[in-house]
Parts: C-alpha cells; sequence; structure tokens
C-alpha cells in the first residue's frame, strides 16, 4: 500500500491544468502501473470512464513493455495512439506511473510532447524532495 | 500496493480472480455485474478472444462505500486462465491486493487447478508476495453440475488439493447461479481490507 501526499497531489493537479488542459489539451489521466488512477482533469467537456481506462491504460502499456523487451528493448518509454478526432499520448513519469493525456487536432503532437516532457521534468523535481 | 488518493479521500483496491481457463472467473464477475448495477457506474471491460475466452483481462469497479470518510473502490480483475497466457497473468497481477482462486470442481479439472494454483504461487514469488500473507480467498466453482450428473471432485478432496497448506477462507459455488459469488467477493474483501490496516498501523 502507498499514498501520496496532499501536497504532492495539489502541486501535480496545478501543473496539468495551467501546462496541458490550458493548452487545450482535453483530458489528462495520471495513473500507476497497477491501473490506480493518481490525478484527473479535464476541459469540462470530455466524459471518459477513467477507472476503466486507467486499467485498460496500464496493460496496454505493460504489454507494450512486454514488447519492447522481446525485440531488445528496455521499454518504449512513450506511445501515441493516433485517432480520426482524439489521440492518445501516453509517457512514463517514473518506473510506476504514467501521464496519459487525450486531445484533438486543435493541439500538434510535437508541441504536446515538448510540454508533457516539461511536465515530467517537474513532477520528477518535486519528488526528488520528498520521497514517493 | 492499494492505494490511497488523500485528496479525492479514496482508497482503490485490486482484487484479482486466478484460476484456470473456463473455471468460471468471468461468470464470477459478470455476476456481479448484473447483481450491483446500482452501484456500479463504469461498464464492464472485458478482453476477450473471438471465441469468447478471456485474452487480457476483465475489469470491473465496485463502490462499497466509506471507510472514515474514505470511499472504497474495489477494481475487480480476471486473469486470462489458459495456460499459454501466463505472461499476461503476470501483468494483470502487477500491485495486486487481494486475490480469489476460482478452481473448476469437475473431477476431470483436478491437474489444471493444482498446476494453475501452483503457478499463482509462482507468480506471485517472482512479484515478492508471499501466498502466505496476501489476502486469498479459494471458491470451487460449478457445483451446480452435480444435478446434472457430472462427477465433481468434492469439497474434501479440493481441500487437501489446494487448501490443505495456507488453510484459508473457501467456498463451494456456483458462478452460473450465484451461489457464494457474493460471499466469496464479500470476504476477500473483508480480508483485503484487514490486511490493509495491519499495513497503515
Amino acid at each position: 500500500m502507498y499514498g501520496v501526499t496532499q501536497e504532492q497531489l495539489d502541486q501535480i493537479d496545478a501543473l496539468i491544468v495551467s501546462d496541458l488542459i490550458g493548452i487545450g489539451v482535453h483530458s489528462v489521466i495520471v495513473v500507476d502501473v497497477a491501473g490506480n488512477v493518481i490525478a484527473e482533469h479535464d476541459d469540462g467537456k470530455t466524459d471518459i470512464q477513467v477507472h476503466a481506462f486507467a486499467a485498460l491504460a496500464a496493460g496496454n502499456f505493460a504489454a507494450v513493455d512486454a514488447m519492447a523487451q522481446l525485440v531488445g528493448e528496455q521499454e518504449f518509454s512513450l506511445h501515441f495512439h493516433k485517432g480520426e478526432d482524439e489521440s492518445i499520448h501516453f509517457s512514463k513519469i517514473n518506473d510506476d506511473i504514467l501521464l496519459i493525456t487525450i486531445f484533438g487536432n486543435d493541439v500538434s503532437l510535437g508541441f504536446l510532447r515538448l510540454k508533457t516532457t516539461e511536465v515530467i521534468d517537474k513532477i520528477k523535481e518535486m519528488w526528488q524532495t520528498t520521497e514517493f | 500496493m492499494g492505494f490511497v488518493n488523500v485528496k479525492k479521500q479514496e482508497v482503490l483496491v485490486k482484487l484479482v480472480y486466478y484460476g484456470p481457463g473456463r473455471g468460471g472467473k468471468t461468470s464470477n464477475l459478470d455476476y456481479i455485474n448484473n447483481k450491483f448495477k446500482e452501484r456500479i457506474k463504469t461498464d464492464m471491460v472485458s478482453i476477450k478472444t473471438h471465441g469468447d475466452r478471456t485474452l487480457f483481462f476483465d475489469f470491473l469497479p465496485v463502490d462499497i462505500g466509506k471507510i472514515k470518510g474514505f470511499d472504497i473502490k474495489i477494481q475487480l480483475y480476471t486473469v486470462p486462465g489458459q495456460v499459454k497466457y501466463n505472461a499476461t497473468r503476470k501483468l494483470v497481477l502487477k500491485g495486486v491486493d487481494g486475490l480469489v482462486f476460482v478452481a473448476d470442481s469437475q473431477v476431470e479439472m483436478r491437474e489444471k487447478n493444482i498446476s494453475s494454483f501452483n503457478q499463482m504461487k509462482e507468480n506471485l514469488v517472482a512479484m515478492n508476495k508471499d501466498i502466505a500473507k496476501i489476502p486469498l480467498v479459494l471458491q470451487y466453482n460449478k457445483v451446480d453440475l452435480a444435478e446434472e450428473g457430472v462427477p465433481l471432485l468434492g469439497f474434501d478432496t479440493m481441500e487437501a488439493d489446494l487448501n490443505s497448506e495456507i488453510k484459508v477462507p473457501s467456498f463451494e459455488g456456483s458462478a452460473v447461479t450465484g451461489y457464494n459469488v457474493v460471499n466469496t467477493l464479500k470476504k476477500a474483501i473483508s480480508l483485503t481490507m484487514v490486511s490493509f490496516k495491519k499495513e497503515l498501523l
């Protein structure tokens, strides 16, 4: 069993809202590799079954990781699924936690990647000072 | 590793139904899904093959109410039972808090029950978990088949095969009729919550 402090969650929430929802991302979900939802935010117009999504996302990430090892890679740290209207971007915050963003055609993949990398760096920085 | 979210005041618990292929793991979740429809706000997610066998997992979140102001969300998973899918079973077992082992009571399934159970032990060891410590409930499923004249192993034989060492709670059950499905789940939840409490204290 583990937990995340209130302060850590507040910091993560603020970052997600300003840096990701702020650029037009529809929904952001932070999950652990067991499929638990740690944080979730959306633009108020998106309706996703978050817990089911988290379970599938964690499973998907684990499956792709297993595929990576089969081709001799340690991991694929970034996954991206392109849809007609909605796309999903997965990245690893650390070995246990994933950042998932769901966004439409109005956000470019390049910009999103840049922003998620920044957010992940900031989250890692926060957690360096507190044991997670 | 159950997850406590202080901000949302919720505790997420992962319960995994494990057992041999076609033993009734998905049927257990189907029954729970139908029985507690009003408490389950999310659709059950199933990743199946074309032949209707579980390929990856089934997922069903159930809210069981509050403990000390925290919403307790039980997330039920099944593993694929077929022997060849052990890699997938390991993935689904990640972060497991409690287990239900669904064995098949039919005489011809005896070996499969035992080998699935042993593999579960091995998989837990690989994740540094001890079968003697993790909350676990056994369900000897398909007892309804007795009425149709199908030879069954019987409670004592199954206890001797699977439960002689660990001595955990066990139930005869029938996922099709619902017999002991809810009791199995309740027992698994209560064992898991007790083990959480121990960890927290």
